[in-house]
């Protein structure tokens, strides 16, 4: 049931937010075909106005575009004379993207879980202000910055990583990763800080709760009573920032894959913006939501898991 | 040796002379027999808060026999939850000062390391909580709840553990207990959580059980079930069991003696019969007068004990409960009454120097009443 009620809030939402794509068209000022390609002749303008259906009225158009989309085809990128498909290079760009943020997430997660479980038990040791302490250098890091630094001294100087460029996982995966690891390092950073405080926080309270000191009472060790007690239900307000993240990231880590040279989704929104290329960048900014609204409802569902008291105040 | 046994049974406590034993008043009872399993020596319990030394516990010794209750009553704020907690040693040690001896079947626990406890908790010495809505892990399922510790401590298989835990739930009468053990705690009703934690609590057959307020947080009609279930699973088992709570009621018919806690210490002890029977302490009196009877004339007014309890950091001069006690004198707001035992009734201690009973003490009822009488 609350599967069928989540989908079809999903459905409404991607109507919704492709509907506002199409519109970015509508609130031009002037005409598309005369931002696309300004120096083009009349009669080539009226091939783009032709080429985008300029001249048919605005839900036909929708329509139309979304009967495409749906379909995979993103429109095309336009110069004075030529197109070509955007869908080409989405796809090349899409992985890019989506593998950054999953190694970003799951590093940050692998090493902020136990750092913050660790610091919420020992609370006030130590420990717990050291990782601290670092947490806020780390948030206090800009990451670009960061990412000048390891590329500079990883990648330049002790040539450990390859500092620029990207290759594909199913082509050479030693190289791939060769390549990923110093961005991810870049934006793990600060998302371990973030995690680690959030997580600290929950788990602090949680470990006040009876059930914690009924499970000592059991004779449980620490270690148990940290991860099969206290980790799950301290981890929602967790879950809820993660899965924002992750859809942050689909749109792309911009500065990152700047700084990088990795083709991602970041760097061919940014490239379709300055170049005025707006039928590429409605799609992209389709794609990029619709991953973000699928993202957040998987989070949702996650919930459920993690916490089985919400799905009955859900259906109540 | 026969009369430290029978000084915990109320009916024959009265009848037997008992003189000898009184030759040594307070520690008659400390004797490590055969049978005690748990002997408390003079326990104090102080917290470092940030207004000072908070005195929680401060002297408290009794003895417990196997398969016997006994019932530690008090306000809140008496010391009483703390009592247990340090008796088990579950308080967080940061902040907790611990001094005196807890002899479990003739072991120090308060010389036992973190993982010698471990070995104990759950296993030999249990303990069911207040709040059966809290108590529970409620993002857990309530299998493992139980099963987890029968397989930490008794190296159970999943299958043999699955199996105990589900004739466990058939003993605290959950019904469909199969299904249960696959359910969660929200959705089983407060009194049906109860009887899972008692189910916890019981999983090794433990031998000494602390039931601290365990139906404080239950509708009146569940609370005598709870109890009855307790008591039941303690005959079978064979298990002492210190039963805690501010409801004199609630102990008046399960526990074979009866500690009355006030500001960290036992102000009076006895034998259940006796000391309903012959109760000495003001304190006690007051806690029984705030009771409601059913022979009382609807609408008579509630005795309620005037007064907050002391505050532990900075407890006042003298008797502590002087501040409130209606019979208090000069004397109690300057020294501090120590636990002294009932002529010809060993086994029976109070902590006051005018007792219920004594002519001082009667005069000034008589005033009272008068007083309230006139008015």
């Amino acid at each position: 049931m609350l599967i069928i009620k989540k989908l079809a809030q999903l459905v409404v939402a991607v109507i919704l937010v492709t509907l506002f794509a199409s519109l970015l068209l509508e609130f031009l000022p002037g005409d598309a075909a005369d931002v696309l390609a300004p120096s083009a002749s009349d009669q080539q303008r009226e091939q783009i106005r032709e080429d985008i259906g300029l001249h048919d009225s605005f839900p036909v158009r929708y329509t139309r575009w979304l009967g495409n989309f749906v379909t995979g085809d993103f429109g095309n990128y336009y110069t004075v004379s030529s197109k070509r498909p955007v869908a080409d290079r989405l796809w090349d760009a899409l992985p890019v993207s989506l593998l950054l943020m999953l190694y970003a997430q799951v590093v940050a997660l692998v090493i902020a879980i136990p750092v913050a479980v660790l610091a919420a038990y020992r609370k006030d040791t130590w420990f717990d202000r050291l990782t601290n302490v670092s947490a806020f250098a780390m948030l206090a890091v800009p990451n670009f910055a960061l990412g000048f630094i390891l590329q500079y001294y990883l990648g330049v100087k002790l040539g450990w990583f390859k500092s620029s460029g990207y290759a594909r996982i199913t082509e050479n995966p030693v190289e791939h990763f060769q390549y990923m690891i110093l961005p991810t390092i870049t934006l793990a950073v600060g998302q371990v800080a973030v995690y680690q405080r959030l997580l600290r926080t929950d788990m602090i309270a949680t470990l006040r709760e009876d059930f914690i000191l009924m499970a000592k009472a059991k004779g449980l060790k620490a270690k148990r009573i940290l991860f099969r007690h206290a980790l799950k239900p301290s981890s929602l307000t967790l879950l809820t920032v993660a899965g924002l993240n992750v859809g942050t990231l689909i749109g792309g880590a911009l500065i990152v894959e700047v700084v990088f040279s990795l083709p991602g989704m970041g760097l061919l929104i940014f490239e379709a913006i300055s170049r005025r290329q707006i039928v590429a960048f409605q799609s992209m900014i389709a794609v990029v939501a619709i991953l973000y609204i699928l993202v957040n409802f998987i989070v949702d569902l996650l919930y459920t898991v993690l916490d089985p008291r919400i799905r009955r105040t859900d259906a109540e | 040796m026969s009369a430290n046994e029978q000084n915990f049974d109320g009916a024959k406590g009265d009848e037997v002379d008992v003189s000898s034993a009184a030759a040594e008043p307070s520690r008659s009872h400390g004797i490590p027999g055969a049978k005690t399993l748990l002997d408390v020596r003079d326990i104090r319990t102080h917290f470092r808060t940030p207004r000072g030394v908070l005195k929680a516990v401060d002297g408290v010794s009794f003895t417990l026999e196997r398969g016997r209750t006994l019932g530690v009553v008090g306000e809140s704020g008496s010391g009483k939850s703390v009592l247990s907690r340090s008796i088990m040693r579950l308080l967080p040690k940061s902040n907790t000062i611990h001094s005196g001896e807890v002899l479990f079947e003739g072991r120090d626990l308060s010389g036992l390391t973190e993982s010698e406890l471990r070995g104990l908790w759950g296993n030999e010495i249990s303990m069911i909580f207040q709040d059966p809505m809290t108590a529970l892990n409620p993002v857990m399922k309530i299998g493992p709840q139980i099963t987890e510790s029968l397989r930490l401590h008794l190296d159970m298989s999943k299958g043999e553990a699955r199996e105990t835990a589900v004739a466990l739930l058939r003993a605290v009468r959950i019904p469909e207990p199969e299904k249960r053990f696959n359910g969660y705690p929200h959705e089983m009703s407060g009194g049906m959580r109860q009887r899972i934690v008692i189910a916890v609590a019981l999983a090794c057959g433990p031998r000494l059980l602390f039931a601290d307020e365990p139906t404080t947080a239950l509708d009146v009609t569940v609370q005598a079930q709870i109890l009855d279930l307790l008591a039941e699973q303690q005959r079978e088992r064979y298990m002492a069991m210190v039963l805690v709570t501010h409801d004199l009621g609630v102990v008046a018919s399960r526990a074979d003696e009866i500690a009355v806690m006030y500001a960290g210490r036992i102000v009076e002890r006895a034998p259940t019969k006796e000391l309903f029977a012959n109760l000495k302490m003001p304190y006690t009196e007051s806690l029984l007068a705030a009771i409601p009877r059913l022979d009382q004339p609807s609408h008579s007014r509630l005795e309620a004990i005037g007064g907050r309890p002391p505050d532990l950091v900075n407890p006042p001069t003298g008797c502590p409960f002087s501040p409130r006690c209606p019979y208090a004198r000069e004397r109690c707001t300057q020294e501090t009454p120590q636990l002294v035992t009932v002529d010809g009734h060993d086994g029976h201690e109070f902590a006051c120097f005018y007792p219920v009973g004594s002519p001082e003490t009667e005069e000034r009822r008589v005033e009272i009443a008068t007083r309230k009488g006139a008015a």
